[in-house]
């Protein structure tokens, strides 16, 4: 069951607790929105997914595909099936988007198959042009070095096509939509509404409605210090667009300085 | 990149972020021997300035001060203008002879071709190496270019002339890897020369050698072509130069004459590769390559042997001279097995309009000092060096650089990239040197090191020294280490470690990989990456 359970999570940050038992469950194949204001743990969640080794699980417990995946490395929790689209994805100068693209691939083989030989390169090749098809993505961006001198854009969509190529079962997806002109929204939206399916479950974290508008999410949650503090549906959003977050403050902060 | 103005060097590694830096002409000038003049004292005030730092790939402009004083030389530097070809000698050697310890002797200069006529300019020559050899003080880490370099470590006893052994344990020597003998450079070769530890073979395509192309080893040059020997044999490195320039000068049985004459284009590579296998040998090399005019030839050479527990030692010269509109494209791969010790000196010089494309490859030897040295002496002559190394172990490897612009229009660009693991240490010194008069030169130099582990250091160390006032000179040098987020980042598309590491690396060299137009160095190069990161 690719279903992806959190349970009490307690994450530290160079010693400031940021993450306070946050309770998030996740069934396959449903997409959540988490909304919420800055600073309230959303990119910290995104990182302790992957496993960041700046981030300190104090507590608790995520179960995805029956494994506690905090104890499994970011490259075993990637092969597990769990991807993250980073908010400021990294430059790697000298490897091609391509060149990377295909040695993750291969790693995702092998680590299914120990005896894999890889990906055969025709078959790579098509693959990758029919994803940054996908992605409506000129060609020549498979030879450039993986994010080095690429605009926002073009880094969140590299991110959108490394997920379609990896082919994930959660994702999640860290302020995909930050930096993005209404282009390149639409176009990111697309690809990630392209691998919806009964397979593919994922965490989309925003701060704005206008994302939800293309990738309508089956739940909204509302993350404030550190936990969800509210869930609902797609009217949460929109809740929160029209009137802020100052009612979640004002709901719950009392209730977190009493702790 | 962080930016960080320094006036400091050397640069040490062990450095938490990547730095840039920009040393200063002053305390490079002293490294070499020279007093600072006022003038280099002012350059450096204005090159330590962040803003031209952290132009590192767009080469900023800088206007050199013009020298009105007279500059104080020491004797080792002597640059003759007016009209004639100026020439530099930076390295020479003072001091007087301590008892060098290498039980080598005058019997064992290599026996000459029973004694004929032609030959006697060889004799006088490894003669006067010799003599060279035993005045020559061994250098310690008192002398400014050894000073990062060690080398009292070498059992200097221990060693024997490889022509020394018996014939009979020569022949069990491990023989050459048939993997060596491959192309290195394109499909084939048109000439191959290789040096095994008791036999030479040299091949020469014929439609190359009816161009009139000499491509041979020193026994067969010094009988079929002793005129071409004598004209370029020690022309442009001087034996005199150091210990071991004199030691390889006098003892060197082992070399290549590669003489392509006026106007000849050879289309297809030559590759010679030389084999020192065993422990407690010496080996010594000397390479000389002579393109004239207008003509063109692709080179590589390679030095390797297995790797064992005792040492081991070779010491080579390398001469190269690119005549006016030649083309010299030379590769060197250093794949010396990890208990050689490995000392070269070489000089090239390039002619009016000449170019030299320059390329190293390091990856073995325990410890390696290696000297080379561009004399850019014709106008619009283009001289470019690209190396690249990778340590590991406990392996020291020490290339210290300096491009000479001598000429007007001439450009030189240097970069040489460097990973380190384990306890290993590398250590680059570059100079850019602009004679007086050098006027519209254009020079760069970069050395860029990344530290893969807590316990290795590397030691950068560009400098300039500028004697002409219209000039466009560069250089920087960073230390830095795997960034933690690009590796997170590969492991959370599932990349393991181990490829993580090894996929950062890669896109590291990949810059100097661009310049190295040939396959089959950059796969070994690769495959070194891979051995090296396990």
């Amino acid at each position: 069951m690719s279903q992806l359970d959190i349970r009490d999570l307690r994450v530290t940050v160079a010693g400031n607790e940021i993450l306070k038992g946050l309770n998030l469950t996740i069934e396959q194949g449903k997409v959540h929105a988490l909304m919420g204001p800055n600073g309230s743990g959303k990119s910290t969640l995104a990182y302790t997914l992957m496993g960041h080794p700046n981030y300190e699980v104090t507590g608790g417990e995520v179960w995805f595909k029956g494994q506690n995946i905090l104890e499994l490395e970011p490259d075993q929790r990637s092969h597990l099936g769990i991807f993250l689209a980073f908010q400021y994805p990294v430059a790697i100068p000298g490897v091609s988007v391509a060149n990377f693209l295909r040695t993750a691939l291969n790693s995702h083989r092998k680590a299914k198959n120990p005896e894999d030989k890889g990906m055969p390169i025709p078959e790579f090749r098509t693959l990758l042009k029919e994803k940054m098809d996908l992605l409506k993505m000129d060609h020549s961006f498979a030879g450039r070095y993986l994010n080095d001198g690429f605009s926002g854009g073009e880094k969140k969509r590299a991110e959108i096509l490394q997920m379609a190529a990896l082919d994930p079962e959660f994702a999640v997806l860290d302020e995909t939509d930050s930096g993005l002109d209404i282009d390149a929204l639409r176009n990111v939206a697309e690809g990630v509404q392209a691998l919806r399916g009964p397979n593919f479950g994922a965490l989309v974290i925003t701060h704005y409605q206008r994302l939800l508008n293309y990738i309508n999410p089956d739940v909204v949650h509302v993350m404030f210090n550190g936990r969800i503090v509210e869930t609902g549906g797609p009217e949460l959003a929109l809740k929160l667009e029209a009137e802020g977050y100052d009612w979640v403050r004002e709901a719950h902060e009392p209730v977190m300085s009493a702790q | 990149m962080a930016k960080k103005k320094t006036s400091a060097p050397p640069k040490k590694a062990a450095v938490r972020k990547k730095k840039t830096t920009k040393t200063t002409t002053k305390a490079k000038a002293t490294r070499a021997g020279l007093r600072p003049t006022p003038t280099a004292k002012k350059k450096a005030v204005g090159k330590s300035k962040p803003k031209a730092v952290a132009k590192k790939k767009s080469a900023a402009k800088s206007k050199a001060v013009a020298s009105k004083r007279v500059v104080t030389r020491s004797p080792e530097r002597e640059v003759i203008s007016a009209g004639k070809t100026p020439r530099v000698i930076t390295r020479g050697a003072a001091a007087v002879q301590t008892k060098s310890g290498f039980p080598f002797s005058a019997e064992q200069i290599p026996a000459l071709a029973n004694g004929a006529k032609a030959t006697a300019f060889l004799r006088s020559y490894r003669k006067g190496a010799w003599n060279q050899f035993e005045k020559l003080p061994l250098p310690s880490t008192n002398d400014e270019a050894w000073r990062r370099t060690d080398i009292r470590q070498l059992k200097r006893s221990g060693l024997q002339m490889v022509e020394a052994l018996p014939k009979a344990t020569r022949d069990k020597l491990p023989s050459i890897p048939a993997r060596l003998l491959k192309p290195l450079v394109g499909k084939g070769h048109g000439g191959q020369i290789v040096f095994g530890p008791g036999k030479t073979t040299v091949q020469l395509s014929r439609e190359i050698a009816k161009q009139g192309v000499v491509f041979t080893d020193f026994a067969t040059a010094a009988t079929k072509h002793p005129e071409l020997l004598k004209k370029v044999l020690g022309s442009v490195v001087k034996p005199g130069e150091g210990k071991f320039a004199a030691m390889a000068g006098a003892l060197a049985g082992r070399g290549v004459l590669l003489y392509v004459p006026k106007g000849v284009q050879v289309d297809e590579p030559l590759h010679s590769l030389l084999w020192g296998p065993g422990a407690g040998l010496a080996y010594f090399s000397h390479i000389l390559v002579w393109v004239e005019d207008g003509a063109s030839v692709t080179y590589v050479h390679e030095s390797a042997s297995p790797t064992l527990k005792e040492q081991s030692m070779h010491a080579g010269i390398v001469e190269l001279h690119v005549g006016a509109r030649a083309n010299l494209r030379f590769v060197e791969l250093q794949s010396w097995g990890e208990h050689m010790w490995n000392f070269t000196h070489e000089r090239a010089r390039v002619k009016k309009d000449g170019n030299l494309d320059w390329i190293f490859g390091a990856l073995g030897s325990h410890l390696t000092k290696n000297f080379s040295e561009i004399n850019l002496e014709g106008e619009g002559s283009l001289g470019r060096m690209s190396g690249f190394y990778f340590t590991d172990g406990d392996q020291h490897l020490d290339h210290d650089t300096q491009q000479n612009h001598l000429a007007a229009h001439t450009t030189s660009d240097l970069l040489f990239k460097g990973a380190l693991e384990e306890q290993s240490r590398s250590v680059w010194q570059g100079m850019i040197y602009v004679a007086p008069g050098a006027q519209r030169t254009d020079g760069y130099q970069a050395n860029r090191n990344l530290v893969l582990s807590k316990q290795a250091r590397a030691d950068s160390i560009p400098g300039l020294e500028i004697q002409a006032d219209d000039v466009r000179c560069t250089h920087g040098a960073t230390v830095g280490k795997i960034d933690p987020d690009e590796y997170f980042y590969l492991l959370s598309r599932g990349i393991p470690p181990v490829e993580a590491r090894r996929l950062i690396v890669k896109g590291f060299f990949d810059p100097i990989m661009e310049r190295i137009p040939f396959e089959g160095v950059r796969q070994r190069f690769q495959q070194a990456i891979v051995q090296k990161m396990k």
